[in-house]
């Protein structure tokens, strides 16, 4: 058959090409261009750099970092915000996944990283290679709550009480329908329908996914019979890739609950999780509160603020289910530049001003950390020195 | 043929212009000819040096042992065979459905413009057809996962509660985000492109055999069934394969629109049964690291493979049919 050399058919074929960039040219946003940024950056770096000597000095060149995933939206926010203060610093953040921000940045290819997990011992070994013999530092500057999400549109009351067991066997499939007693128990007077319950979650890998169940598999007595992973280890259910996936998944069916980053809740319903005796809804403070009611963990020390999470917490006023993000960096650097750069940045991050831009439901929507870890973290920021 | 012939010298030309003429056709024609050639190796050239690229990353995983594979957070099988089964299970479940439901109406399509419609409509029909191959995948992906699975949701209550004793159809779960909904999307997406090519080999049906069939007495839809379908059965069945290649391979209308699973399940409307390798590449890739990118590699080495049986397959239909298509 000659069809194709005999007619041609002008049908395109548009292969759509999967660009995942990140531009992180927030330099470019017209840094200092009213009176106002200029005298807040000028009071900012006054107060976060330790010598006056440090603010006066322009910083300059690329600083490179890459990492987790959920980081990115708050980067690009503290891209932008550390652009204003120091607008000759091209900042970038390639957001690969933690763990392969740990591996560029024990390789050296990368001068910070950003991961959902703590380095291991073996990592913190080559990390300090890595950092010319100083000890890694390993912050923990991004705290995220994540929202048991559900569409009950009917439903009358503002958040629905549930306990970590009950939710595991929601999300275990034990429990089927809302009006099942074990719900009505944690809700008295709330009228429930006797819709299904279709438990979604999600269909990639994630550092979400793996925070639920960890919360799921220690809080919940025992009814949450998986390994924590971050990949949902049922199969055979509903699910979405990426949050977006997730939120479209649970608005697209009556009776569905989900989980995701608080800050993308938007209509849907959600969930007052069960701690102690009470019932908290998440909440930015509720979420730091998790943080610094948590022991410290094994091998932490006062460069490395590793947190070993207490999912299982009683405090009061507490929202467990949380993710936390560590940005990994040096404490020592072979030069002088690369030293002050991080410097600058971590201590950016770490800010009042840094936190409160992650905060902002436009851009991440995180929990800012409390003035208690905020000193700590400092005080190991300012540990960065020159090997 | 309706093939352009290239315009005839200008005999009228005076004897200068001729030479001069001749000097530049030779030239054009060694241009022209290493061109052509040129094409034809780098098109070989691209080919290989793909299926070079899939087996040398692909290679740590092939060659892994199982215990490595399952440090891998979503490697749940036993081995790589298993991993790779369920997917190119469901890729090829979600592409034939597709397939299907695209290909009966890609034919009435053709047919319409080709021997119903009124040459004005016939030709605005066309345009617009072609048309919606250049809508790019994504779009069609939007479109499936915010309005299609809200339609197609009372569709689906419906045929599970009437036909659930079908097994098929049985345990369908709103939202809609199951491989019949993937498949339906797909099949909006393949049908330009089977319709484009089933058009214009109806339209080279010889007029002489559409004229003898009505000449002896044949209604339109007899003359269809006895002139038009022989002679384009090769050309639809190619058609179709071009429209298959094009599911197999689709990624992101399957990804906004399916709840993955990795089961070997017939399952039409259960969600979390079945996942296409596209999909799942783009899924799972911007989180993996080291030895998953390597398992996901091996995953797109198999989507390889199987767009080369498809199209040899193709091939061999076509060739076996040739004799009788009329079509050469």
């Amino acid at each position: 058959m000659k069809l194709n050399r005999t007619k041609s058919f002008g049908t395109a074929l548009l292969a759509g090409a999967m660009a995942i960039t990140l531009a992180a040219c927030a330099s470019n946003d017209a840094p200092a261009a009213t009176p106002d940024t200029g005298s807040t950056s000028d009071s900012t770096s006054a107060t976060q750099e330790p010598t006056s000597e440090e603010a006066t000095v322009t910083l300059s060149g690329t600083l490179t970092g890459a990492g987790a995933s959920s980081q990115e939206k708050a980067m690009g926010g503290w891209i932008a915000g550390f652009g204003d203060l120091h607008p000759d610093v091209l900042l970038s953040y390639d957001p690969i996944g933690s763990g392969g921000g740990r591996e560029q940045f024990i390789a050296g290819a990368t001068l910070f990283a950003g991961s959902d997990a703590a380095l291991k011992p073996e990592e913190v070994e080559a990390a300090t290679q890595r950092c010319f013999g100083g000890e890694p530092l390993q912050l923990p500057l991004y705290i995220s709550p994540i929202a048991v999400i559900y569409n009950l549109p009917d439903l009358e009351v503002e958040h629905l009480q549930l306990t970590a067991e009950t939710l595991a066997k929601i999300f275990n499939r034990e429990i089927t329908s809302w009006d099942d007693p074990a719900i009505a128990a944690e809700n008295p007077g709330v009228e429930l329908p006797a819709t299904g319950i279709i438990p979604v979650n999600r269909s990639d890998e994630s550092g979400t996914t793996e925070n639920f169940t960890e919360w799921l598999a220690a809080a919940s007595n025992g009814a949450w019979p998986h390994e924590p992973s971050g990949d949902w280890p049922l199969s055979g259910g509903q699910s979405g890739a990426q949050t977006q996936g997730m939120i479209d998944t649970v608005s697209g069916a009556v009776g569905a609950i989900g989980y995701a980053d608080a800050s993308r809740a938007g209509d849907l319903g959600t969930v007052a999780v069960g701690v102690g005796d009470e019932f908290v809804p998440y909440s930015a403070e509720a979420a730091a509160a998790v943080v610094d009611a948590s022991p410290a963990a094994e091998g932490a020390s006062d460069k490395q603020l590793t947190i070993e999470l207490d999912r299982a917490t009683t405090a009061s006023g507490a929202y467990p289910v949380v993710l936390i993000s560590y940005s990994i960096a040096c404490s020592v650097y072979d030069n002088a530049e690369d030293a002050e750069k991080v410097k600058a940045f971590l201590s950016y991050v770490a800010s009042e001003e840094g936190q409160q831009r992650a905060a902002d439901p436009s851009v991440a929507g995180s929990a800012p950390i409390s003035g208690e870890l905020r000193t700590a973290v400092e005080a190991a920021i300012d540990s960065i020195s020159v090997g | 043929m309706t093939v352009g012939t290239p315009p005839a010298p200008v005999a009228a030309a005076g004897p200068r212009a001729a030479d001069r003429r001749t000097g530049s056709h030779v030239w054009g024609g060694r241009v022209f000819a290493g061109l052509s050639y040129g094409s034809g190796i780098l098109i070989l050239l691209v080919l290989a040096a793909v299926a070079v690229f899939l087996v040398v990353q692909a290679l740590p995983a092939l060659t892994a042992d199982p215990t490595e594979l399952e440090q891998i957070s979503w490697f749940r099988a036993e081995s790589l065979l298993g991993y790779v089964g369920p997917l190119v299970f469901g890729t090829v479940l979600a592409a034939l459905l597709a397939l299907a439901m695209a290909v009966p109406v890609s034919i009435g399509i053709a047919l319409f413009i080709s021997h119903y419609a009124p040459r004005r409509l016939a030709q605005g029909l066309g345009y617009l057809v072609d048309l919606l191959a250049a809508i790019p995948s994504v779009v069609y992906g939007l479109w499936g996962a915010l309005w299609l699975i809200g339609v197609l949701d009372p569709v689906m209550t419906w045929l599970s509660s009437t036909l659930g004793f079908i097994p098929i159809f049985a345990g369908y779960q709103a939202p809609a985000k199951n491989v019949l909904t993937a498949a339906v999307v797909l099949a909006v997406m393949i049908l330009p492109i089977i319709t484009a090519v089933a058009r214009e080999v109806f339209l080279q049906t010889p007029r002489l055999h559409e004229e003898a069939a009505l000449a002896l007495g044949a209604t339109r839809w007899e003359m269809i069934r006895t002139a038009v379908l022989p002679f384009g059965r090769s050309g639809v069945i190619s058609a179709a394969m071009l429209g298959l290649g094009r599911a197999l391979g689709e990624t992101m209308a399957v990804l906004m629109v399916l709840s993955p699973g990795l089961l070997f399940s017939f399952f039409l409307l259960k969600p979390g049964q079945h996942q296409t390798i596209a999909a799942n590449i783009a899924a799972q890739f911007p989180e993996a690291a080291g030895l998953s990118v390597s398992v996901l590699i091996a995953t797109g080495l198999a989507l390889f493979v199987i767009t080369f049986v498809v199209n040899f397959v193709a091939r061999a239909i076509v060739a076996r049919r040739k004799d009788f298509s009329g079509a050469n």
